[in-house]
């Protein structure tokens, strides 16, 4: 009797009503289905096309085939494109990470004349176009009498690498308590033991972080490579040269391997950060 | 010369030890000895440079003038490690990529200690936290990390333990509970213990000497009961406490009292109590002591007449009055409630008594505001 009284005095809500709320609550995962699809749709294209039967020009699905991922160097090129990136890259990451974040050390840890200059200085390359850099790089070479090449490359990116690692490292010391290094010194460390001990281990994660983004900015630039590298061809100059041509499939395994070995890298990543807190 | 100045034992002697940032002085002229195996605490409000003095001890700022000896050895100008001195930061700054255990083994590691295993884990015993010793600094509680703090610092048997703030990020009990502890631990390791804070309860609490500072100086120094009973300035007589400062004149001599006229009334106070330079003077007495009756009530020593209960309130251990007095100040009385009521109402006509060996007198130039209106409950700002 008393259910019957209550379930009629209960309103049923109308079904538009219902619907807007629906819509309402999920609205935010809807949005967040279309905005990765956008993202990973070029992706996926990449990864399903790395298993075209394609023979020359993989611009028309023609069937799967596991041979492009069992024979990634079959096509002429590929792979010596490739090992000189992967070369660039290591020599660039290497030395524009030494020498970022000293600089970032310099900046954010003492005080000097010319600090705020130097601090508004280390910008520059990042906001000069790559364009008007690589030209000017190339000309400044031949003016020294550098014919441009593997080693002129990599000191074209280490250029541009370094402000991306001084930012990157900077804002993690910004980040260190103070305090700490205080402690250290407190404790009888002197001042190299302090940084070893100290400074270093806890400023490691943002030099890590500032490697791994020089070597992906190096591994991936063209323009700048372009002017500076003659007759070598990196990968990115290679699948630019080929695109006139249709690029091989082989280049799609490369790029999604890629792809692929970064996110292994940051999942491993973050599993290790999450067992260091546990 | 570094490992004399590490090996340096003895009392702490800062002699006319000054810090200038540009115009402002943290620190003025300040002259100190500190005994070895002593609790001694620097007491004062934000900004009184009590954290500045300390940080010149440990070498973490350098002092503009003066110096810093530790028993014989000048140590003003040597790094923070080459000194025997090891800090408890106040917010512990335990290093986070390390274990607890390597926090703690730190010290003695950078001095080459080979064999730490046995010397932690006694440490650790002491702060009764041995099975911590795994785990990482931000898995602790406050009242760990603070524990873990000190016990970075004590492992080392430094010639002086220096503890800024040590208890402030604690809750009340916490702290209560950590005093007794620290006093204890000092005790039982027999170091000299130098502890910066702007809680008055907890330096009383704690140590065998207290220094109040002000605007860069020492204001007074001596063991709490002397600072409490006997204060020199209207500054120490409100800021360890609360005071009833009353405007008067020296009016006369009596063997070993001086007899004060207070607006029309005369008290008599020790001698040896004044700290008047001239005739004028402010008597000085805690709301403690006085005694409050009915005006039939016959009453000894001290008694000052016309007073009219204003306001009554119960705090369970003691009632405090504010009561009248006829030239308009209102003065404080907290009277233990030892026999279970309030006896007296608002609007009672009362006289107030108390013995005149619980009087103090400061100087008739003071201002009796000094110390009451700053607020202790502010951290240094570092």
């Amino acid at each position: 009797m008393s259910q019957k009284l209550k379930d009629a005095t209960i309103p049923t809500i109308p079904l538009g009503a219902r619907i807007q709320r629906w819509i309402g609550r999920n609205l935010i995962r809807i949005y967040a289905v279309f905005a990765f699809t956008y993202l990973f749709i070029p992706v996926a294209y990449t990864f399903a096309f790395s298993f075209n039967d394609s023979g020359k020009s993989n611009l028309i699905w023609k069937g799967f085939t596991l041979g492009n991922w069992q024979n990634p160097c079959g096509a002429p090129e590929v792979c010596n494109a490739l090992g000189n990136s992967i070369k660039i890259g290591f020599l660039a990451t290497f030395f524009s990470t030494i020498l970022g974040t000293m600089i970032a050390f310099a900046i954010g840890r003492h005080k000097f004349r010319g600090r705020s200059t130097s601090n508004l200085l280390i910008f520059l390359p990042m906001a000069t176009p790559e364009i008007v850099m690589g030209a000017s790089l190339l000309s400044l070479f031949l003016v020294l009498k550098i014919n441009p090449g593997f080693w002129p490359t990599v000191i074209a990116h280490i250029v541009f690498c370094i402000s991306f690692v001084v930012v990157t490292v900077k804002a993690r010391i910004a980040s260190l308590d103070p305090r700490l290094e205080q402690a250290a010194m407190d404790l009888y460390a002197n001042e190299f033991e302090t940084f070893r001990r100290v400074t270093l281990p806890l400023v490691a994660p943002g030099i890590a972080g500032a490697a791994l983004l020089a070597f992906s900015l190096s591994f991936d630039d063209f323009i700048i490579t372009n002017f500076n590298s003659g007759t070598l061809t990196t990968f990115p100059k290679f699948i630019y040269v080929s695109a006139a041509r249709g690029i091989p499939a082989q280049a799609n395994v490369i790029g999604s391997a890629m792809f692929f070995l970064a996110l292994t890298i940051v999942i491993v990543g973050q599993l290790v950060n999450r067992r260091k807190v546990r | 010369m570094v490992k004399a100045s590490i090996e340096a034992r003895g009392d702490l002697r800062l002699t006319r030890l000054t810090k200038s940032y540009g115009d402002f002085t943290a620190v003025d002229d300040l002259s100190l000895t500190i005994p070895k195996g002593s609790f001694f605490a620097l007491l004062g409000p934000s900004g009184c440079g009590k954290t500045t003095t300390l940080r010149m001890i440990a070498g973490l700022e350098e002092p503009t003038a003066g110096s810093i000896h530790l028993g014989e050895t000048d140590i003003t100008t040597t790094k923070p490690y080459q000194r025997p001195i090891n800090t408890v930061f106040q917010n512990y700054a335990l290093f986070p990529h390390l274990t607890i255990f390597e926090n703690i083994a730190f010290g003695l590691r950078r001095r080459g200690q080979k064999d730490v295993k046995e010397a932690v884990d006694k440490v650790l015993n002491l702060v009764e936290l041995p099975h911590l010793a795994e785990r990482k600094p931000t898995q602790l509680s406050g009242g760990q990390q603070q524990r873990i703090a000190l016990a970075r610092a004590i492992v080392n048997r430094p010639a002086l333990l220096l503890l800024d703030e040590p208890l402030g990020a604690l809750d009340l009990k916490l702290r209560r509970q950590m005093q007794i502890e620290l006093k204890w631990i000092q005790k039982e390791v027999g170091l000299t213990f130098v502890h910066v804070t702007h809680d008055q309860e907890e330096a009383m609490t704690m140590a065998d000497t207290i220094a109040v500072m002000n605007e860069g100086q020492i204001e007074q120094m001596g063991s709490p009961a002397e600072l409490y009973d006997n204060p020199e300035t209207a500054y120490v007589a409100n800021f360890l406490g609360q005071s009833n400062l009353i405007k008067g004149t020296i009016s006369g001599n009596d063997g070993d009292s001086l007899i004060v006229d207070l607006y029309g009334q005369k008290i008599a106070l020790p001698k040896n109590r004044s700290h008047a330079i001239d005739n004028s003077t402010y008597a000085g007495i805690r709301p403690e002591k006085f005694r409050i009756s009915l005006l039939e009530t016959p009453v000894h020593g001290n008694v000052l007449t016309g007073g009219r209960i204003e306001d009554v309130s119960y705090i369970g251990v003691s009632t405090q009055y504010q009561v009248e007095m006829p030239w308009g100040q209102e003065l404080m009385v907290f009277e233990q409630n030892d026999d279970g009521v309030a006896p007296f109402n608002k609007g009672d006509a009362v006289n107030i008594s108390w013995a005149p060996t619980f009087t103090f007198a400061l100087r008739g130039d003071e201002d009796v505001t000094a110390g009451s209106e700053v607020e202790p409950e502010d951290l240094d700002e570092e």
